[in-house]
């Protein structure tokens, strides 16, 4: 039989998913529990099992059209109807429209007396005509466990419980079991050996005083799933796992741009700001700036007529706003026009949790255009590293989903944690400002570079920071052969620079001089040396010709004596050139 | 056995009518089970308290809805409605001294 056609026990590729609605929970799973099949829920105290079942069977009557039975074995259905719906869980109207039926088995170990052999049968009939009088699809039982207190003979009762399995699974109804944790293995009373197809651990871990939850499928039969221990939430909505893996990139994207409130750094940013809807991480060390050059972008946006929400994790509203104001921000005529909005929180109030969820509470009824967070890192302390991205990554998700602009600032601490808490979050943003200050001559000053902005051309120029009553303002600070210098050092700096130019331009006119004393004596010795030679060649020509009239005289002389001696063979020899022949022919 | 199967008690053996005992055993079809329990309820009833009991059997294949009422899980169950406070008792009843601290019939005795 078993090897009788491929087709038969070819495996199918998918094993039938019950989606769960519970956000991200489905995204973890693969698409929900295994349909027709029942999971295992377990968990310490109040770490949300009951929740988790009750949300299963809300939404999947509300949104699926798949009615449920939920068999309390511990909160009467008055309790559990007022508890979830502090959820938001409308169960009690579920329940009256007959898409919910609620039980609750009552069980009371002092009332009963056991007297030879029994069966769960009640449970079963009870169970059944349940499910049949609203055609259940769905089944939450609450938990289980409860009848190992209230029934002694555990032989007869594990039993039953294998058998109620398997009675499940034969109804075809999707069901999940909630179970205590135990203390070597999942349940207390060992329940995940009769549950073999999912189980779900949920833990409520504190960690430095913090309480997060946490939830991970240990064990999903025939389908693939996420391993990991995902944070979730319990919210005004209801459950939220935060998949981080699973979040999507494909928000739609402006090509619009906001300006800082800075124009130097608009300036510096391809000379427009920043994109909308884009995600900015502002780092620096404690007192570089990070809230003022925040709220100088909360103002400007504010008056550009966009509402801004500013998380502050670390001074009041108030304190804010009077510090702003000694640096020329009037941010509270913005606060009273409704555009601006505080939301102020001690980190250590809750966990990261619930700070995310009264953070989407926030934005979702305030819905603004921009959102500043300062600083993000002050939630590190609410939770781990990891945590805290993704945290950081489910808030930038959201806003970039809602075109929301945010800036998030970070606190850094010099030295090599610089680049510790960035890393982490610095791939989840868009442009990254570092503001630091430097140290010498006696006093701190303040510089900010781009680190990096996606998608625009940036400045890569240090710019000198300064914050004055008048506001933040950018100037070029002095980079030079010496480094790059700020504060008094820069303008001492360019002073120095500006009596060495003086003193070049006055050596170079010196030397100018100097090149036209020299051109004039040389002028005045030319002058000396051409009267010399003027004289000296007059008293040349001179004797040049007394010279000649000389030689002229004496060969006057010579011929006048060679004709008186009639040599005349000696004429011809005798005659010099220039001497004209007429003169021996004479 | 049938459902609501009801002993009448017997008048005038006794003139303690006003505490008639209200038994109700609860069954899931005819089983063997149940069948044990309702003949060593009966035996029990006879011998300790004849002539002021009344028995009520409730099949819960045919009423589901009964069980949730006197929070039936397991099957078979008697549960002494009357007098109060309400016992339960599980299981097949072939354990007769038990059944007896069960009812608190034991110490009457």
């Amino acid at each position: 039989m078993s090897n009788k056609s491929p087709q038969s026990t070819s495996p199918t590729t998918h094993l039938p998913k019950c989606p769960t609605g519970i956000q991200g929970l489905d995204e973890i799973t693969g698409g929900g529990v295994p349909r027709g099949r029942p999971t295992l829920v377990c968990g310490g105290a109040g770490c949300g099992k009951t929740l988790l079942a009750a949300e299963f069977l809300v939404r999947g009557a509300a949104q699926f059209d798949e009615p449920g039975v939920f068999m309390s074995f511990e909160e009467t259905d008055a309790e559990l109807k007022a508890n979830v719906a502090s959820l938001g869980f409308d169960l009690a109207g579920l329940a009256r429209r007959k898409k919910i039926v609620l039980d609750h088995v009552y069980i009371e170990r002092s009332e009963i007396t056991e007297t030879g052999e029994y069966d769960l049968e009640g449970l079963f009939v009870r169970l059944n005509h349940a499910i049949d009088s609203i055609g259940a699809k769905r089944v939450v039982l609450d938990t289980l466990e409860a009848l190992f207190a209230g029934l002694p003979n555990e032989a007869i009762l594990r039993a039953e419980l294998r058998r109620l399995f398997r009675w499940l699974k034969d109804k075809g109804v999707t069901a999940i079991i909630t179970a205590e944790r135990g203390r070597e293995q999942l349940t207390r009373h060992g329940l995940e050996e009769y549950v073999s197809d999912c189980v779900i651990l949920l833990d409520h871990r504190v960690h430095d005083q913090i309480a997060t939850r946490h939830l991970r499928v240990v064990k999903y039969r025939g389908a693939l799933h996420g391993t990991n221990e995902f944070p979730f939430l319990i919210g005004d909505e209801g459950l939220s796992v935060l998949p981080i893996t699973s979040l999507g990139l494909n928000h739609k994207v402006s090509s619009g741009r906001i300006s800082t409130g800075i124009p130097r750094l608009d300036a510096m940013l391809g000379g427009r700001g920043f994109f909308r809807g884009s995600s900015i991480l502002l780092t620096g060390t404690p007192g570089t700036g990070k809230t003022s050059v925040a709220a100088c972008f909360a103002q400007a946006a504010a008056r550009r007529g966009d509402r801004v929400l500013f998380f502050s994790f670390e001074e009041s509203p108030n304190q804010i706003i009077r510090n702003m104001r000694s640096i020329g921000l009037r941010l509270e005529p913005l606060v009273q026009g409704g555009l601006l909005r505080f939301h102020a929180a001690r980190p250590t109030l809750c966990g990261l949790e619930m700070h995310l969820a009264s953070m989407f509470k926030e934005i979702a009824a305030f819905q603004p255009r921009v959102v500043i967070v300062d600083p993000i890192t002050s939630l590190l302390v609410a939770g781990t590293d990891f945590e805290t991205k993704g945290m950081v990554t489910r808030l930038i998700d959201f806003l970039k989903g809602g075109q929301v602009t945010s800036l998030f600032t970070s606190l850094t601490h010099g030295g090599h944690a610089l680049a510790q808490s960035e890393i982490a979050m610095s791939s989840l943003m868009d442009s990254w400002l570092l503001l630091q200050d430097f140290e010498g001559n006696g006093e701190r000053n303040r510089v900010l570079y781009v680190l990096k902005a996606r998608g625009m051309a940036h400045s890569n120029q240090v710019r000198e920071f300064l914050i004055s009553s008048r506001g933040i303002d950018l100037v070029d600070a002095y980079i030079g052969p010496s480094g790059v210098l700020t504060g008094s050092a820069r303008v001492a700096q360019t002073a120095r620079e500006k009596a060495e130019a003086l003193a070049s331009r006055q050596e170079a006119a010196r030397r100018q001089r100097e090149l036209q004393r020299k051109r004039t004596v040389l002028e005045q010795q030319i002058a000396g040396l051409r009267s010399e030679y003027e004289t000296e060649e007059v008293e040349l020509r001179r004797m040049d010709e007394q010279a000649g009239a000389r030689t002229h005289a004496l060969t006057t002389e010579r011929t006048e004596l060679a004709r008186l001696r009639h040599a005349d063979a000696s004429t011809a020899a005798a005659r010099a050139p220039g001497q004209p022949i007429s003169k021996s022919q004479r | 056995m049938k459902t609501s199967t009801v002993q009448r008690p017997r008048s005038g053996s006794h003139r303690r009518s006003a505490k008639i005992w209200q038994l109700r055993l609860y069954v899931a079809g005819q089983t063997p089970k149940s069948l044990t329990a309702f003949s060593n309820l009966k035996t029990i009833c006879e011998t300790h308290l004849k002539g002021r009991y009344r028995i009520e059997v409730i099949d819960l294949l045919e009423q589901p809805q009964l069980s949730k009422g006197d929070q039936i899980l397991a099957i078979p169950t008697l549960v002494r409605k009357l007098p109060q406070p309400v016992r339960k008792i599980i299981g097949d009843l072939s354990d007769t001294e038990r059944v007896l601290v069960g009812l608190d019939l034991r110490p009457a005795d």
